[in-house]
Parts: C-alpha cells; sequence; structure tokens
C-alpha cells in the first residue's frame, strides 16, 4: 500500500509554537476530492497515538510534484501495475511515456495512448509488441 | 506574503480571484456535457479528467475569495448560491459546447491563455497564488497539449474535419479578445506582484496559438466583432439555462448532503 509519505504528501509533523502537534500536508492535485478522506485518516492516526488535539495545516507552497515520491513509492506503484513518473523536469516526449518498459511483457516498444486516464494523476500508455494497456503515473 | 487585514487590497484580491475561478467553474460545467457523448472513450477520459482539474482550480480559487471578502462564503456557497449578474466569467468559457470541433477551438483559445496565466502567477508575492499558480501550470499543460493535437489533427485530416474546425475557431474567436480585458482593479494588483495583468500575455498567447494554427494548416480568423461584459456580470442568454442546470439540485434540497 502506497503511502501518504511515500507520495510526499505529508511535508512535517512537528510540535507547533503553541504546543499542538501538527501535521503539515500539500495536496497532490488542486481540489484534490480524496483531501477530506486523507484528513479524516491523519486524525485518526493523531488519536490514537495520543495526539486526539492534534491539528492538520494544509500548504499549496512548494507546489507538489511527482519528484516527492520516494524510491519506495515507485516501487510499490510498480508492483501495483502502474509504471512510476519519469522526473517531472524530463522533455516532454520522455514525460509522456514513450518507451517505459511495458509491466506485462517487458518490452520497451511503448507510446503513450492518451495523456488522461483513468484518475487525475494517469495516463494510459500501449505496448505495440504486446498490444496491452498499462497505467502510468504523468510526471508533473 | 498573504494578505492580511481589510482595505481595498483584500477586496480587489477578492474580485480578481473570483473572476478566474468562475472561468474555471463554468468551462468545467461545459466540459462534462460531453461525458458519455465524446468521439471515443479515450475522449470521455480526457475531456472528464480536464474538467475535474478545472474543478480543482475553481474550488482553490474560488474558497480564497471567500476568505477575502470576509462573507465567510465557501466555494460550494459561491458556485451554488449566486445569480447571473454575479458571476465574473468570461463569455468564451459559457459558449455551447457545438461540436467536437467547437470545443477544441475554446480549448486551444482557453488552454494556452491558462498555462500562461499560472506560469505568470507563479512568481505573485501572494502565498496562495505563487503555490497555486506552481501546481496548476502543471496541470494545464496537459491541457494544452490535447487542445494543439486535436486541433492538427482535426485540421490536417480530412475536408470535413478542416471544415469543422476552421468554422469552429471562427465561431469561437470573437470571444478571445475578453480574456486580455485590461482594468484598473487588476492593473493595481499586477503593480504590486500580486496578479497579472491579462494584457501581458497577449503577445505570447497569440504566438503560440498561431504556431498550432500553422501546424494544423488551418488560417488564424481575421478580427471582427469582440465580446465583452462577463467581467462585470453581463452574460450572455444561454448562461441562465446553463446556471439553472448546474445549482438546480442544490437548490431544491438546501442544505443537503448524501
Amino acid at each position: 500500500m502506497v503511502t501518504l509519505a511515500d507520495l510526499g504528501v505529508i511535508r512535517a509533523v512537528a510540535v507547533a509554537a503553541d504546543g499542538i502537534l501538527e501535521v503539515v500536508i500539500t495536496p497532490t492535485f488542486l481540489g484534490c476530492p480524496a483531501m477530506p478522506t486523507i484528513e479524516a485518516e491523519i486524525r485518526a492516526v493523531l488519536a490514537n497515538c495520543g495526539h486526539p488535539d492534534g491539528r492538520i495545516r494544509q500548504v499549496l507552497a512548494p507546489a507538489w510534484t511527482t519528484d516527492w515520491i520516494s524510491a519506495e513509492g515507485r516501487r510499490k506503484l510498480s508492483e501495483h501495475g502502474i509504471a512510476p513518473p519519469h522526473a517531472a523536469q524530463a522533455p516532454l516526449s520522455v514525460r509522456l511515456g514513450f518507451g517505459l518498459p511495458c509491466p506485462n511483457c517487458g518490452s520497451a516498444a511503448t507510446r503513450p495512448q492518451s495523456p488522461f486516464g483513468a484518475t487525475r494523476c494517469q495516463a494510459v500508455l500501449v505496448c505495440t509488441a504486446c498490444q496491452e494497456t498499462f497505467a502510468h503515473l504523468k510526471a508533473m | 506574503m498573504a494578505i492580511s487585514g481589510t482595505g481595498p487590497l483584500r477586496r480587489d484580491l477578492a474580485e480578481y480571484t473570483l473572476r478566474l475561478g468562475d472561468d474555471a467553474l463554468i468551462l468545467s460545467q461545459r466540459l462534462c456535457a460531453w461525458v458519455t457523448n465524446a468521439p471515443s472513450i479515450e475522449e470521455d477520459l480526457a475531456i472528464a479528467n480536464i474538467a475535474l482539474d478545472l474543478l480543482g482550480h475553481a474550488r482553490t480559487l474560488l474558497s480564497y475569495s471567500g476568505q477575502l471578502d470576509e462573507t465567510g462564503r465557501s466555494d460550494d456557497d459561491l458556485a451554488y448560491r449566486r445569480s447571473e449578474r454575479e458571476f465574473r466569467n468570461t463569455l468564451l468559457v459559457e459558449l455551447p459546447n457545438g461540436d467536437f470541433a467547437v470545443t477544441i477551438a475554446r480549448q486551444l483559445i482557453y488552454a494556452h491563455y491558462s498555462r500562461l496565466l499560472y506560469a505568470a502567477l507563479d512568481k505573485s508575492a501572494d502565498a496562495v497564488l505563487a503555490g497555486f499558480g506552481a501546481r496548476a501550470a502543471k496541470e494545464v499543460e496537459y491541457h494544452q497539449i490535447h487542445a494543439a493535437q486535436w486541433t492538427v489533427r482535426l485540421g490536417r485530416g480530412t475536408a470535413e474535419s478542416r471544415r469543422r474546425m476552421q468554422a469552429g475557431l471562427e465561431h469561437v474567436w470573437p470571444c478571445a479578445a475578453e480574456l486580455f480585458e485590461a482594468d484598473d482593479r487588476v492593473e493595481r494588483l499586477d503593480a504590486d506582484g500580486i496578479a497579472v495583468a491579462p494584457a501581458r500575455l497577449r503577445v505570447p498567447w497569440e504566438r503560440e496559438v498561431a504556431a498550432v494554427l500553422a501546424d494544423a494548416e488551418l488560417n488564424v480568423p481575421a478580427p471582427s466583432w469582440q465580446a465583452t461584459g462577463g467581467r462585470s456580470g453581463l452574460h450572455t442568454e444561454v448562461f441562465g439555462l446553463l446556471l439553472a442546470e448546474f445549482q438546480s439540485v442544490y437548490r431544491q434540497y438546501p442544505g443537503g448532503t448524501w
């Protein structure tokens, strides 16, 4: 299971100046509808760890980037059949997914089928060798 | 720096973020009408994703506007409880979808504009707008790619696709100028390094769009009449219908949750 720490969503956990434990988070996508659920889960963890008064602060800057996904997170994404993203500063053709190894047959003869997929973060690639499609996290 | 205190700067910024938020909100609503109707399932997904990105931008901007104007209104309050004359979107985004080429023409204009705008906003002296701009610019890059690729495909496709794409451009072009309208309020905010005066974006926008049209072997439409009024709340007849549909469930079940 990919964690919020793996994704780089949790930016800091520290005791604030007023003595309250504060968890600072950044949304991946603006207006991401998962944020209330994410906050609720963090609150539950804080309560279970003896910090029922702990608070969560959302910050927009610095902006979240896929570069913050940890090596462990990238490994877990691959295990779930989602090709992890390239570096956010890579050239566009690379970021769009040309040549990413096919999770099905391993061929590098892959190309983007659509820059949009099942969720806002995903694109769809197709393998021209085995004809299977697979999901890819967009670099941004 | 984040805006603190009261006064004209805060009110100006509330109005500015309302304009940007309304653009994103109304375009999102228009695009949603393509879901289950797009030319292919990949396009259904693409358009839905673009609409969701826009909705995310709208929520961020409208939430901020409601805090700045000190009415305490949430993004939902602003979206669902205002009437036509209170909306500040440009007329481009409320245009009926037309055929697929009209929609792509509208996307071409708006995606290039929004990417230039958001990339410039990431240098804003206001921390919220800067964070928003940095993130949103990366998202709309994919909108721009989508619009440009389709423009080229349709322009260089068949005689029919070319005819429709050129007609689509001619149809939406009179609404492009309003994106770059100047006014004192935005000029003041730009001078303070907070907002981006739209007129600053016109030249790079023209260059980018002209390059796509050249690649697509289409003509840049000749200058003609220019739509205006959206920033003052003066909308077109179809806007009433759009709003009625958009707000209908919320208004029928006030306070409802599910």
